[in-house]
């Protein structure tokens, strides 16, 4: 066991784990953020995904040693404060859940494409998206969700429709 | 059941809080603290609980209980509308609440069939009218008028001719006390207000905030985590364990043998995957270890030379046959499919001296109480089965084998354990969609009309090898589930024929989204297409030559026909396909349209109509529809399971591949206008995918693919 600190949605947490621990079993079991889901194990469905430092991350395939001391994580529960994420607003528009099980990692990722580029085409999204997989098939309310989620964010700002 | 209740604390688990979101009307959301502490928050008063659906609360909020499992297919949003309908209530002061396993007041609860709203839509119009029916009686009688005079509106009862009015809560009392009137009057269709409308599902908000508790996420003071290694080989047992492989490991507590092979308890979940992965088992094969698919397809080609048990028989096959010139025969083949839901099995068991709790996301409630029953020798009454959402389900959950091992590796340590498989153990272990061989025949008469069908389907049954086990051979010949969607063929030919040859298998079957209609859809309307091209004449004439014009087959196929411009599109460089198929009472057509590139096949749009009857919700029917289109196209294009010494040789999303989002085609859904009953919606959207865009590769290749996946050469 090894102490670890990490900064999770916000907060300064110290932890004690093995090192080889998947900072998933880290955010859910350890720090009880259960948001955050296990699906394969080895980073192929993306049910797993949070942000570290910004970029969208497998979380179960992330040892806890691999991240660098004070690195920041955000799961799904920190992901806004008050008011939902863009793009929590427009999957509640679009009411994309089915079982729901995949979609906190659906909208990391996603979320984390906006950032990165706030006006994606859906050649952006579809490869933005292929690393998460949704039994439910929710792919075509997800991909509408995201455009709106841009259009949205575009608006909003007063940039150009594009 | 009438009862007034006089007031509650709230120390159930299903706490809920209604939370309204800016833009999209009022979403009720779901708080489900899992702690085994009561949280002490009151809520406030139920006055009156006309039956065991619905609580009115002093406040105006009523209650909907939902005793189906929520596995995506919108079950907490449509059975609530159909009480709120005949009950008019104001949707944005309901609560949904999930019931618990409890056969004694819900009934069935066993979700599966795609039947939670066929099933439930009079029972519960029934339990709205009755309660609407109690407040009004209540109000005539505080203002001494008949109840004929008073009309009812988003909760409220209203004396028209004086503008008098009167809320569901503050008559609620007075309701309680009123005679259960037997029959209470049912609205007309065209009364509907919220039967039909686009109501927004009430489970979303949980789910776009990760606060939605699955099994998974259940975390109670003291508990332990497990996982469970399974013979590799299907039927294999235990022989023996080295405990010491494991040492170097931190964490692990406890490692026993349980009846479905070794359970290895610790600290937390990562120390039971690594334990798992890395311990040393010897497991006695026995019988299956010889087992292979080729094995497998060989003894269903085998079995399907002989004629099985005849469940349909229509004019004189054989003289027809002889009679014809012109006749084509064909064999389709599917292979085993496993479920691979995203949440892989777990559960949560605290088994204690005078009771046992069980958080799991089953669509067999009751299934897990009595299991949880049986292994801790505990009453049922004493066994509390709390359902949470399901991580996907398509008829996986629908065995309780997870639940039977976290009841018993609690039951050996006492104290509250999480078990979780390993998505490995997940695919290895699954209850798998049968495989089958269909040997397809058609024939013409000397006027080119369809004059024979015969389809002979071999594969081993779901019904007698997993749930009424029965020594092999069976005595029954014939397996009803196992011919849905070929018995029932709806075309109109003279001389029919189908059997069924039941096979043996070691293997462990269960349901898989739309069960058997997966496999003899495909049969069927790709053997369609064949048939049609051998009369040369266009698929879609050829279906509605053979079809009553009345029919709701025509109807969906000159649906799908117009709405996708068949007749109008020109094949190159995209080519279509079009299949048909009722499956759980409803009828669906689908046009599909691909490329092929590489002998690579890329579905681009799919059409698809349906007659589901009264639609409850239409985006949900649309959401339910095209879920299943995509389901089935994994399985049409990339899927399958396949068996290698006894053992499945898929392990993980990597060797099982599924579509993605670059795969997924444009889909588009049109519902048919009906007066009908509500049929199933869950399921039907699956069996037509294959056919269609097997039809369409043939349309692009003049290849007839007849096994799935399609594989090109």
């Amino acid at each position: 066991m090894s102490e670890f600190s990490l900064i999770i949605n916000g907060e300064q947490r110290t932890v004690n784990v093995d090192s080889d621990t998947p900072l998933l079993w880290v955010i859910r079991d350890t720090l009880g953020y259960t948001g955050t889901k296990f699906g394969c194990g080895r980073g192929l469905c993306g049910a797993c995904t949070i942000h570290l430092d910004g970029e969208a991350t497998r979380s179960c395939v992330t040892s806890i040693d691999m991240v660098e001391d004070n690195s920041e994580i955000t799961t799904i529960e920190g992901l806004s404060e008050d008011n939902p994420h863009p793009i929590q607003q427009a999957w509640l528009e679009e009411d994309v859940p089915q079982c729901g099980y995949c979609q906190s990692g659906q909208i990391m990722t996603a979320s984390a494409l906006l950032k990165r580029n706030p006006n994606p085409d859906e050649t952006d999204i579809d490869s933005a998206m292929k690393m998460n997989i949704c039994r439910c098939g929710t792919y075509p309310q997800i991909k509408k969700a995201i455009f709106s989620a841009a259009n949205n964010a575009q608006s909003s700002t007063g940039g150009d429709d594009g | 059941m009438l009862k007034a209740v006089q007031g509650e604390t709230m120390d159930r688990r299903d706490f809920i809080k209604v939370v309204s979101t800016a833009g999209s009307g009022f979403v009720l959301g779901f708080y489900i603290p899992y702690t085994n502490k009561l949280n002490g928050k009151t809520v406030a008063p139920i006055i009156f609980e006309p039956n065991a659906w619905i609580k009115v609360k002093s406040d105006n909020m009523v209650q909907i209980i939902v005793a189906k499992s929520e596995m995506g297919q919108g079950v907490l949003t449509s059975l609530p509308m159909i009480i709120a309908e005949e009950m008019d209530l104001d949707w944005s002061k309901i609560i949904v609440e999930k019931a618990p396993a409890d056969q004694k007041k819900y009934g069935w609860q066993m979700t599966g069939g795609s039947n939670s709203v066929s099933g439930g839509y009079n029972k519960l119009r029934q339990a709205g009218a009755t309660a609407r029916e109690m407040f009004v009686m209540a109000a005539a009688q505080e203002w001494g008028i008949l109840s004929s005079e008073c009309k009812t509106h988003n909760g409220i009862v209203i004396h028209e001719s004086t503008g008098r009015e009167l809320s569901y809560g503050d008559l609620a009392k007075k309701a309680s006390l009123q005679k259960v009137p037997k029959n209470p009057k049912l609205k007309a269709k065209q009364d509907f207000s919220i039967i039909g409308q686009n109501v927004k599902r009430t489970d979303t908000l949980p789910k776009v905030n990760g606060t939605a508790q699955f099994a998974l996420d259940v975390q109670l003071d003291g508990m332990l985590y497990a996982t469970v290694v399974h013979s590799p080989v299907f039927g294999g047992k235990l022989k023996s364990f080295n405990e010491a492989s494991v040492n170097d490991i931190s964490g692990v507590t406890n490692i026993f043998e349980i009846e479905n092979g070794l359970a290895i308890v610790t600290q937390n979940t990562w120390a039971a995957l690594k334990a798992k992965k890395q311990i040393e088992i010897n497991w006695d094969e026995g019988e299956a270890a010889g087992l292979d698919s080729e094995k497998i397809r060989k003894d269903l080609l085998d079995a399907s030379k002989e004629k099985g048990g005849v469940v349909r028989k229509e004019g004189n096959v054989k003289k027809a046959l002889k009679l014809s010139e012109n006749q084509i025969e064909a064999i389709y083949e599917s292979p085993l499919q496993a479920h691979a839901t995203m949440e892989p099995m777990n559960c949560t068991a605290y088994v204690q001296r005078e009771k046992c709790q069980v958080w799991a996301g089953t669509q067999d409630p009751n299934g897990a109480r009595k299991i949880a029953s049986k292994i801790t020798g505990l009453s049922k009454k004493q066994v509390e089965v709390n359902v949470t959402f399901l991580g996907g389900g398509f008829g996986r959950r629908a065995f309780n084998d997870f639940v039977k091992e976290a009841v018993e590796i609690s039951n050996e340590m006492k104290k509250p354990v999480k078990l979780t498989w390993s998505r490995e153990e997940d695919m290895q272990h699954d209850y798998y969609r049968p495989p089958s061989l269909h040997v397809m025949k058609g024939a013409f008469d000397q006027n080119n009309k369809l004059s024979v069908w015969k389809h002979r389907i071999t594969a081993p049954s779901i019904l007698f090898s997993q749930i009424v086990k029965m020594p092999f051979p069976f005595k029954e010949k014939v397996d009803i589930i196992a011919v849905e969607g070929a018995k029932h063929l709806p075309y109109k030919i003279p001389n029919i024929q189908v059997d069924y040859q039941m096979t043996k298998t070691l293997i462990p079957l269960g349901w898989w989204r739309s069960v058997y209609n997966s496999q003899n859809a495909f049969a069927n309307e790709c053997f369609m297409d064949e048939l049609a091209e051998k009369v040369e004449k266009d698929p879609v004439q050829f279906r509605l030559e053979l079809l009553p014009k009345s029919s709701r087959d025509t109807g969906v196929i000159k649906m799908v026909a117009e709405k996708s411009g068949w007749d109008q599109f020109k094949n190159g460089p995209n080519y279509q396909g079009i299949s048909c198929h009722k499956s759980f009472g409803t009828w669906v057509a689908q046009v599909a349209r691909v490329s092929v590139e590489n002998k690579k096949v890329k579905v681009h749009e799919v059409f698809c109509a349906v007659d589901c009857g009264i639609v409850i919700n239409p985006a949900i029917v649309k959401a339910q529809i095209s879920s299943a289109i995509i389901y089935g196209l994994s399985a049409t294009l990339k899927s399958k399971i396949t068996i290698k010494n006894g053992r499945v040789a898929q392990y993980n999303f990597d060797d099982f591949e599924v579509i993605r989002m670059n795969e997924a085609p444009k889909i588009h859904i049109y519902l048919t206008e009906s007066d009908a009953q509500p049929k199933g919606v869950g399921e039907p959207g699956l069996p037509p995918i294959a056919p269609a865009v097997v039809n369409a590769v043939y349309a692009a290749t003049g290849n007839r693919i007849r096994e799935l996946p399609i594989k090109l050469s």
